[in-house]
């Protein structure tokens, strides 16, 4: 018999804990869909897609019934798009194709409306990043991303310059829906072939034809744990409590993860270790951070926190996943997360206290809501600052950000469901314009010369 | 395929007469059971063995918590896979 007080654990996490599996997501490669003609191209995308992914969600009910675990989303990621046409018309074909997709096979996000130009941008993808801002008002299920640097290559800053124009661009087209095509656009330094969450899903050109990669979830659990350990537990032992839990949690990753690919005829990917929190209370990564004994996140201190929670996840989960990758590590997004929310409200949680954080956490600057007046140049020179952390640090940084056109500081924006409430949060007002318009890339930094 | 069955609530009687009933009429055979009962809380916890039932798994599921709604009590069962992964290594 199993032993009474695990099970018991284990059904007061789900139950009390908002414990659960955050994502199946399918990757789906597109190459094959290729054809030179946009019309065909997107004839191919959906047909593919629909087929490969049909199951996905009868699937992912079955293993959520089966286990009793909630697996909150099933969603699907492809081959960047911009890999799949030449010109802008092709790209919107292919947009409509993917949501069409999507929404045939039930999920409600599909990630993958992606462009690599790190380095250097080709004329394709020129045209492609010209129709981001329609693709995502004209969709209801398409995630975007672009990745504008890494550390091999350094910051390609012609793309960090046109980032600032497509995101303001998107707000506008956005602005009847509070700019909710910007919460679906992330700019991503060190961006990763197998990252199972959105927005920033992409099945990356490595990746085989049909890969499940799951994401995990649990920051009410690892809180919870904390809770247990005491106000007088040392650091040593605050770490060894969330090594503890995240091993837990990542093993019901992994096997939702075997048994998804199993029963879905797909190549088992890889178990991303997030700590990734909903606006739902009790599943609050910013709680973790109050519990260890901060007054409220943003404090001095915060930093440190959440270092040591994000180094305590992958090391406790490492073990218990066959293949780690993805992201991997605490998000730290302000709408989707009742702690961080309340942090700014309370005037404890600043853009600047944030960006000192991702320098310490899985991705970077996430569902910030800024003044809709914010200049194109400011949000570049966020998306520089980030893109200059991930790449010395050789981690991935991203920035999702909305100026939503008409709100200023104190007002907020609710996007429903998973993506939350954002309190509109102030930017620095000096500007970095001279700065961000001298084109050209940044250097790599010297730790990418490793041969 | 082994599973288990948990019911918790407030105690009453006939719990285990109600829960062992209704997996015998449908051919789930009970491998184990443990139970208890403090401050008037009922716990149970029962490993069964479903692979002699031909129902699909969340049509037990809800036939369970069905009867849990009609004793007061809460009743779910997981494949036992789940707490083999979390607490074994």
């Amino acid at each position: 018999m199993i032993d009474r007080n695990a099970i018991l654990e284990t059904n007061e996490m789900i139950e009390k804990d908002h414990f659960d599996v955050r994502t199946i997501t399918m990757g789906v490669s597109l190459f094959d869909c290729i054809t030179g003609d946009g019309e065909k191209t997107a004839e191919k995308v959906y047909a593919k897609i629909t087929e490969a992914a049909k199951n996905l969600v009868s699937v992912g009910c079955e293993i959520e019934s089966e286990y009793g675990i909630p697996i909150v989303n099933k969603r699907i990621s492809i081959t960047p798009a911009s890999l799949l046409g030449r010109t802008e018309s092709d790209f919107l074909l292919i947009a409509d194709a993917l949501d069409r997709a999507a929404a045939a096979c039930g999920v409600n996000f599909i990630g993958g409306y992606t462009a690599l130009v790190h380095k250097g941008i080709t004329a394709s993808e020129h045209a492609f990043l010209e129709t981001i801002p329609e693709a995502l008002s004209k969709t209801e299920r398409l995630c975007s991303s672009v990745n504008v640097a890494t550390t091999r290559a350094g910051i390609n800053m012609d793309a960090v310059k046109r980032m600032g124009g497509i995101i303001k661009q998107t707000a506008e087209l956005t602005k009847g829906n509070n700019a909710i095509g910007c919460a679906k656009l992330v700019v991503f330094a060190n961006a990763v072939e197998d990252n199972p969450f959105m927005a920033g899903a992409f099945n990356g050109v490595g990746e085989g034809d049909r890969v499940i990669s799951v994401g995990v979830s649990g920051p009410g659990a690892v809180r919870s744990a904390l809770t247990k350990c005491g106000a007088d537990a040392d650091f040593g032992e605050l770490a060894l409590c969330i090594k503890k839990t995240a091993f837990k949690i990542t093993r019901v990753g992994q096997l939702v993860a075997r048994e998804a690919a199993k029963r879905l005829d797909a190549n088992l990917g890889i178990i991303d270790l997030s700590l990734a929190p909903t606006p739902a209370v009790g599943d609050s990564v910013a709680h973790i951070l109050e519990e260890m004994g901060l007054e409220s996140v943003g404090a001095h201190g915060s930093t440190a926190a959440l270092a040591l929670l994000n180094d305590a996840v992958k090391k406790g989960g490492l073990m218990a996943g066959m293949y780690v990758g993805g992201l991997s590590g605490a998000f730290i997004p302000v709408s989707e997360d009742a702690g961080m929310i309340d942090a700014v409200n309370r005037g404890a949680l600043t853009l600047e206290k944030l960006e000192a954080m991702t320098s310490v956490c899985s991705v970077g600057l996430d569902m910030i809501a800024v003044p809709g007046d914010t200049p194109e140049e400011t949000l570049c020179g966020i998306i520089a600052d980030e893109c200059a952390i991930g790449t010395i640090n050789n981690k991935t940084t991203a920035v999702r950000i909305i100026p939503v056109p008409g709100k200023g500081v104190g007002e907020s924006v609710a996007f429903g469901g998973l993506l939350g409430t954002a309190p509109i949060m102030a930017v620095n007002k000096f500007s970095p314009a001279v700065f961000v318009n001298r084109g050209g890339r940044v250097p790599a930094p010297l730790i990418s010369n490793r041969n | 395929m082994r599973a288990i069955v948990s019911v918790i609530g407030k105690d009453r009687m006939g719990i285990i007469a109600k829960v062992s009933g209704l997996l015998y009429s449908i051919d789930i055979n009970v491998l184990d059971l443990s139970q208890s009962v403090l401050q008037d809380y009922f716990h149970m916890i029962m490993l069964v063995d479903i692979s002699k039932c031909g129902r699909k798994f969340s049509d037990i599921a809800s036939s369970l918590a069905t009867l849990g709604e009609e004793i007061g009590m809460s009743i779910k069962i997981q494949h036992e896979d789940i707490f083999n992964a979390m607490h074994k290594i």
